[in-house]
């Protein structure tokens, strides 16, 4: 820490947040600066806190797979998907293919549009207006999908326990290739605007370094850790749906800075459009749902799941009394765990970096809060 | 799944729906409760299971009946679910080394839908976290998820729950200790710095307290809260009276 003091002054607190443009929700972090540099934080939240697994124990577990799209807002689809798996695991109960299929391609559609908002949105905290325009524009064609799935764009409901509410509508196939087939040239663009911009580079690199045995240490899942250099994905180390049938690349960074992350998720972005691709290919006709009564009332006992949602590990711990109500749901969400590094990637760096960090944090309020 | 595993679950059901759809629509209160039997025997998978629809028949009949009935249905329930889905005993060369290096600590090792879950005495517990996360002990380096769970009528009423991942056997492993309401329970912070927030939460959420925790206070409630609302026990609509009545100085209409 350093001893120089300034007029009395040598330290001093300032909140950013909660209502803070940059902070990505209502999250209040207490700064201790000296001059521009921060000498430690201390992260507010529970301002978005809406009782969630409380609300659990209330409902029938069919009844709560809507709650859950409340949580990560802007990723439904994989929150949806976390819980219904755990369920079915819970049942033990098989998905027929054809619904593990559809399942793959809506939760790599969502990754890729929380990744295209976060890109926009993280990009344009650090003075780069341009791609939040472009990022929206994509991420507004697979809300289109969405919404001519299932009707909803945000809060989808898309999956129910045991497999899916609705047959694919016709033509979804081709949305689907379409869709990939505009994507790739955009991701291009995209780099073309950010990758080699000397502004960008001085931004990001360097910035809110993490290192591996930190993002171990402090539980940070998902592209944190994998910005880290730390080759790890539950889709492919614990494979759920049918991950374990399809082809794609866990991409990694080296320096666990700002920078690398936001290479990883571009690099994600293509991986997951691959995905889909193999995906689409393989949605042969058969049964959408699997041998689920309609009360569902799983035995006693107790899971954890887990999938790669577009922030990290998602995991959904459901105990069963063997009623129809779950005795408890935890969710285990990522942001809420990697915003716990927060303090320890600032520390030395500017106020303006705090942002930047934030950022590539990527972090959703409502799910940190429930 | 194992198939001694899958098949008793998918009996249950099948032979057991007749009787919660009966509730459930009985507390909507919506349709009348006669027509709800030819709705899941008709929508279920597999219609005739006769060796479990023969004991949830008389159950059925009793739950159409509203409110009054609901308390002793999970107990008549209770066994018919558990006698097929009992949790194996957990066998690993992990547990061996465990009970040798702490005779006595392991209350329980037992899987349940291929994951290991054991049940580890409160003395213990920081030297056995310490144990499995160096090497020899497994390398669970990553501390995925910590809650609880409150059985109100238990003597030791809370569960904690301690979900580990190691990278090295690509693994996870639930550990749980059993505290009492006002015992202290100590951090695994010094093992696993991301029980940190995770520790607050319990905290908050159940009124667990931590020995050892760097900075133990509310994490997603406000500081000034009462209660802690994710016991069994809690109360909305008391603290509600209560709030209004020290806030506004009238009774809650509530």
């Amino acid at each position: 820490m350093p001893e120089t003091t300034y007029l009395d002054a040598s330290e001093l607190m300032i909140n950013m947040g909660p209502q803070h443009p940059a902070t990505h929700g209502v999250l209040r972090v207490k700064l201790k600066l000296d001059g521009e540099r921060v000498l430690g934080s201390e992260c507010v939240i529970g301002y978005l806190h809406r009782g969630v697994e409380k609300i659990a124990e209330n409902r029938t577990y069919a009844q709560f797979a809507p709650y859950t799209d409340r949580m990560d807002y802007v990723a439904a689809v994989t929150n949806g998907m976390g819980y219904v798996e755990a369920v079915e695991k819970l049942l033990a109960v098989e998905v027929p293919p054809r619904a593990q299929y559809t399942r793959m391609v809506l939760a790599e559609l969502q990754r890729l549009a929380s990744h295209l908002l976060w890109l926009g949105t993280h990009a344009l905290d650090l003075g780069a207006m341009t791609p939040v325009f472009y990022t929206f524009r994509e991420r507004e064609e697979i809300l289109k999908i969405f919404e001519k799935y299932c009707g909803a764009r945000l809060t989808t409901h898309a999956f129910r326990i045991g497999g899916l509410q609705y047959d694919l509508y016709d033509g979804l196939e081709q949305d689907c290739l379409k869709f990939c087939e505009y994507l790739l040239p955009k991701i291009d663009e995209y780099e073309q605007l950010l990758t080699k911009n000397r502004i960008w580079i001085n931004r990001t690199r360097g910035v809110g370094v993490l290192s591996a045995a930190d993002a171990i240490a402090y539980g940070v899942t998902g592209p944190v850790l994998r910005g880290s250099g730390i080759k790890w994905d539950i889709r492919k180390v614990q494979p759920y749906e049918a991950y374990d049938k399809v082809e794609f690349d866990v991409p990694t960074g080296e320096h666990g800075d700002t920078y690398d992350r936001y290479i990883v998720r571009i690099q994600e972005m293509r991986q997951s459009v691959r995905i889909i691709r193999q995906c689409v290919e393989r949605l042969a006709p058969g049964p959408i749902f699997g041998k689920v009564g309609k009360v569902i009332k799983p035995p006693a006992g107790e899971v954890y799941h887990s999938i790669e949602a577009p922030k990290g590990e998602l995991g959904y711990f459901v105990v069963s009394d063997g009623t129809v109500n779950p005795y408890r749901v935890r969710v285990r969400p990522p942001s809420f765990v990697n915003l716990q590094a927060l303090d320890i990637m600032i520390r030395g760096h500017l106020v303006a970096d705090v942002v930047a960090v934030i950022g590539t944090l990527d972090i959703v309020l409502g799910e940190v809060d429930r | 799944m194992a198939d001694e595993e899958k098949s008793p679950p998918k009996a249950d059901n099948g032979g057991e729906t007749a009787k919660p759809v009966s509730k459930a629509e009985a507390s909507l209160a919506s349709n009348p409760p006669s027509g709800t039997p030819g709705i899941p025997a008709g929508s279920t998978p597999e219609p005739a299971k006769p060796a479990a629809t023969a004991p949830a028949k008389p159950a059925a009949t009793a739950p159409a009946k509203p409110a009054g009935a609901a308390p002793a249905k999970p107990a008549a329930a209770a066994p018919a679910p558990k006698a097929p889905v009992k949790p194996d005993p957990w066998t690993s060369p992990l547990l061996d080394a465990l009970q040798k290096a702490f005779p006595g600590a392991i209350q329980e090792a037992v899987v349940f839908r291929k994951m290991p879950s054991i049940t580890v005495a409160k003395e213990s517990l920081l030297a056995l976290c310490h144990f499995l996360r160096s090497e020899e002990g497994g390398a669970y380096t990553l501390l995925t998820d910590e809650t609880a769970v409150d059985y109100p009528k238990r003597e030791k009423r809370f569960d904690i729950v301690y979900h580990l991942y190691s990278f090295e056997r690509n693994d996870r492993l639930r550990l749980k200790v059993l505290v009492a309401a006002a015992e202290p329970l100590p951090s695994v912070t010094e093992v696993w710095p991301a029980a940190n927030w995770l520790e607050r939460e319990v905290y908050d959420m159940f009124g667990v307290v931590y020995e050892g925790h760097p900075d133990l206070k509310r994490i997603l409630l406000p500081d000034e809260w009462i209660g802690h609302p994710l016991r069994k026990d809690y109360d909305i609509l008391r603290q509600d009276a209560a709030w209004v009545k020290s806030n506004l100085g009238i009774e809650s209409g509530q």
